[in-house]
């Protein structure tokens, strides 16, 4: 070995460590971008694959039915005590003339949901002159014709596997050729409470029920944490004592929802006899839990706002509270909205503590205040969840779509606010 | 008259003598030729204060515990009608007489006890009803008539005014400390109780878990125990498996965002991985319940793996995409504080990029990661809807993620929804599953905390 190809292959050693130490490189932001990559399909695919198994939800086959609204079954002057069922499953019957057997006629009135009485009740309730006139109605059919119709249930199996049997299928099919099936927009998922029936369930109850907790929510610690985070930031002396509630809120910002709902559970409803699944309580049970989560995006704020301001203020002769109050406050106050914002649609999207205090109920009724018994829209997204008939999947997809965009909306109005009256100092 | 009645009164009237306040200081002032201390507005204010804020207290008290005192009086008056009755007899009547006041229990359900027990309810109600209001109206006039005497152009006003304004301030600070003490207290209380029934250390290192509790003395296998290994153990391997998933992705997200990615990519990366911070947990729940474990379910079969329909791998895969923004974001902050002057030393020496930042950025980041990987675990130690959705009821004691298990959070919502009696071993028990809960994540925070305040340099 001369010295000079010792050289050589110190060169080549350096080339190839140099080349491995390159590959090394690009391996390692080939991994980062692996896992944003990764990350960004997870969000794409969850966002879709919700989406889409949420479309079936937002239509519904109606079926076109042509009643004789005769006086047996309803009278004019009491329209509210008619026989609506028996009424449309008349009309049912004249549809099929030769439909006979008592078996039979029970399996023809299934396919129609039992939401198509209603429908009648309130077109006759409101106008008591159609009693004795032919109606012409589209009603909504039962969750697995609809289903069927809608290609979700696969009319090619054999009989004994699917839940349509041949003789619906018959009669589907005779009303297909008559042109009387349509599909509208399911009003119902809207304007109705919650129903056993798929077909008939709504959010509307658990809209509103959502709607009285975070007011409670907002009432209560919105006042409660902006005072806190004047006192901790502005005000209070820095000793024990406010170290101690500093360390105590970042904790509590830490601290499982679910033991919040325990909290509730022991102190509102078992100790005040506050009443069970009420808003009032929910609400209360969300307000501590927001309650750091205000405070601690307020008290940012307030550090954002430079000495120099209350620093001038005092100088012109402000006391501290008319300097807070006056100045600081207003300055903070766009970080103060957006933090609330944002506490606020985290307990809208909260579960957990609210099953603790019994807000999984099932309510057919829109509660109209805080002490009456209601549902909050996660916890209807749950119980929807839980049940086992096919067409509450599309629903709850449905639920969490109506979710997730108010949520959206929400979130978006915290960034604009941040955006449009945020100063930098 | 109703709480809220009330309370719109107690509005109305604190507006009013807020107006009647400033008028009254102007005429004073105008009268006399001596400076006036503090401003209209601080007058107005202290009139306000005087006439709302001892009523606003007085209603609140009262509505607070009114209903208890209602409640033992009934009780006491029930007790007295029949002397017999045992306790949960007793709590079945007395919601029936409030069922029945109400209207909500039908005329066929009700005897003479309850309908004598109902109209003592009623008469205590309108009693308690009519002396609040009196109360707090009365309280509301007289300090309106004291505020209205004190005002002078020399009454220091201002000063009055701040302290009341301080006050309420410490006391909205102090419900941080309250909210504390109750948890603590209402779940220590409910232990104890539990530990009355069950001994401690059957709960805490005891092998099985059956929280059923006998309806008939002799029923079979109706003893029910209560060891909660197999819920610690779900716990942690449903844990395990979301770090897994979570920390390499957020992590390596968070380096390739700060290090590598340009403005462009960063500013849509990572807005796109914190709405994944935004879903709501029952969201992640359902899409781990029937998308990720069915398909998880279908594919084993494929390959010939049996999995639960329930496997702890659906709820922890699930769990670990939740996890991922906190981590990405956390990690990212500590990333970024990493002084420039050291990646610039490191690339003078020579060393690539991915040198730097695995030999220089990382462990100058270190306690921060290793911080935010302890948050992220107290975070999914306490996560409840994906697990309650996604993974099991029975308590398996098992090492296999694709068997079902379970956890503590799901147990606790297993023993408090539905029909419940307060006093049982399965209810308490939920408190205690709490106890620990809590008592462990505050601990991973503690730890957290210290591991950053211990270990971190300080570059400045």
């Amino acid at each position: 070995m001369t010295d000079h190809s010792n050289l050589t292959s110190h060169a080549e050693a350096y080339e190839a460590r140099l080349k491995k130490r390159y590959r090394a490189e690009r391996r390692f932001r080939a991994y980062g971008m692996a896992a944003i990559i990764t990350a960004g399909m997870i969000l794409v695919f969850l966002l879709s694959s919700i989406v889409y198994s949420s479309l079936p939800a937002f239509s519904h086959h109606h079926m076109r039915l042509d009643i004789e609204v005769s006086s047996d079954y309803v009278s004019a002057d009491a329209p509210e005590q008619g026989n609506y069922l028996g009424l449309v499953r008349s009309a049912l019957r004249d549809q099929f003339h030769d439909v006979s057997g008592r078996r039979d006629k029970r399996a023809l009135y299934k396919i129609l949901s039992i939401g198509a009485s209603d429908e009648v009740q309130k077109r006759v309730i409101a106008n008591p002159d159609l009693v004795g006139t032919r109606l012409s109605l589209d009603v909504p059919l039962s969750d697995d014709i609809d289903l069927m119709l809608k290609g979700l249930i696969d009319r090619t199996l054999p009989e004994s596997d699917r839940i349509v049997s041949d003789r619906d299928l018959a009669w589907v099919d005779k009303l297909l050729a008559e042109d009387r099936i349509s599909r509208k927009f399911a009003v119902a998922l809207f304007a109705n409470g919650d129903s056993r029936e798929p077909e008939m369930a709504g959010i509307r109850g658990a809209l509103a029920g959502s709607l009285w907790t975070l007011l409670v929510t907002l009432i209560v610690s919105f006042p409660l944490g902006v005072l806190a985070a004047i006192y901790l930031e502005e005000v209070a002396p820095k000793n024990r004592a406010t170290a101690l509630i500093e360390v105590n809120i970042n904790n509590l910002a830490a601290v499982p929802s679910i033991v919040y709902g325990l909290l509730g559970l022991a102190v509102f409803i078992n100790f005040f006899h506050l009443p069970r699944s009420a808003p009032l309580v929910g609400g209360l049970v969300l307000a501590l839990m927001t309650l750091p989560r205000i405070i601690i995006p307020t008290r940012a704020a307030f550090a954002s706002i430079p000495p120099s301001i209350r620093e001038a203020a005092l100088g012109v002769g402000a006391s501290r509270t008319q300097v807070i109050m006056h100045h600081v406050l207003p300055l903070a106050m766009p970080g103060i909205l957006t933090g609330t914002i944002i506490g606020l649609a985290q307990a809208a999207g909260e579960t957990a503590p609210l099953l603790m205090i019994g807000m999984m109920a099932f309510i057919v009724d829109v509660p109209g205040d805080v002490t009456a018994k209601a549902t909050v829209l996660p916890a209807q997204i749950y119980m929807w969840a839980n049940n086992p008939e096919r067409a509450f999947v599309a629903r709850t997809s449905a639920g969490i779509v109506v979710l997730l965009t108010l949520l959206l909306v929400v979130n978006a109005t915290a960034i604009y606010f941040r955006r449009r009256f945020e100063k930098r100092w | 008259m109703s709480t809220s009645f009330l309370f719109l009164c107690l509005l109305g009237l604190g507006s009013f003598s807020f107006l009647f306040g400033r008028r009254r200081i102007r005429a004073l002032s105008g009268a006399v030729s001596v400076k006036q201390h503090s401003r209209d507005v601080y007058h107005g204010s202290f009139v306000a204060l005087c006439a709302v804020l001892v009523p606003l207290i007085v209603l609140l008290t009262w509505s607070g515990l009114s209903p208890l005192l209602l409640d033992a009086m009934l009780e006491d008056f029930l007790r007295r009608q029949s002397p017999d009755l045992s306790i949960g007899e007793m709590g079945v009547l007395i919601a029936k007489v409030k069922a029945y006041s109400v209207g909500s229990l039908p005329e066929a359900f009700a005897n003479d006890l309850i309908r004598n027990g109902s109209d003592y309810f009623a008469i205590l109600r309108s009693n308690s009803n009519t002396a609040r209001s009196v109360a707090v109206i009365l309280l509301a006039l007289g300090g309106l008539a004291y505020g209205a005497g004190k005002l002078a152009p020399r009454f220091t006003a201002r000063p009055a005014v701040e302290r009341v304004f301080e006050v309420v301030m410490i006391i909205a600070s102090a419900i941080a400390i309250l909210t504390t003490i109750g948890i603590v207290l209402s779940l220590i209380f409910e232990t104890f109780r539990f530990f009355d029934k069950v001994p401690m250390m059957d709960f805490l290192f005891g092998l099985s878990w059956s929280p059923q509790i006998a309806i008939r003395e002799d029923q079979v296998g109706g003893s029910g125990s209560f060891g909660a290994i197999p819920l610690f153990a779900g716990t942690m391997m449903i844990t395990f498996i979301a770090m897994l998933v979570a920390v390499p992705i957020g992590l390596m997200s968070a380096v390739y965002l700060s290090e590598y990615a340009n403005p462009k990519l960063r500013g849509i990366a990572k807005p796109g991985i914190e709405i994944l911070a935004g879903i709501p947990t029952v969201v992640y729940g359902f899409f781990a319940a029937l998308m990720v474990a069915p398909f998880l379910r279908d594919s084993g079969a494929d390959i010939g793996l049996t999995l639960s329909s329930e496997s702890a791998l659906a709820a922890g895969l699930v769990m670990g995409i939740m996890i991922i923004p906190f981590i990405s974001s956390l990690s990212d902050d500590v990333i970024n504080a990493v002084p420039q002057t050291l990646r610039d030393g490191a690339a003078a020496l020579g060393a690539t990029q991915s040198e730097t930042i695995r030999q220089v950025v990382l462990p100058a980041a270190l306690p921060g990661i290793v911080s935010a990987i302890l948050l992220a675990i107290s975070r999914a130690i306490g996560e409840t809807m994906i697990v309650v959705m996604a993974a099991g009821v029975a308590a398996n004691l098992t090492a296999n993620p694709f068997e079902s298990v379970t956890t503590v959070t799901v147990q606790i919502v297993m023993l408090l929804v539905g029909d419940q009696e307060f006093d049982s071993a399965k209810t308490l028990a939920a408190f205690a599953l709490g106890l620990v809960l809590f008592f462990i994540t505050l601990m991973l925070n503690v730890l957290a905390l210290y591991v950053v305040n211990r270990f971190r340099e300080q570059y400045d």
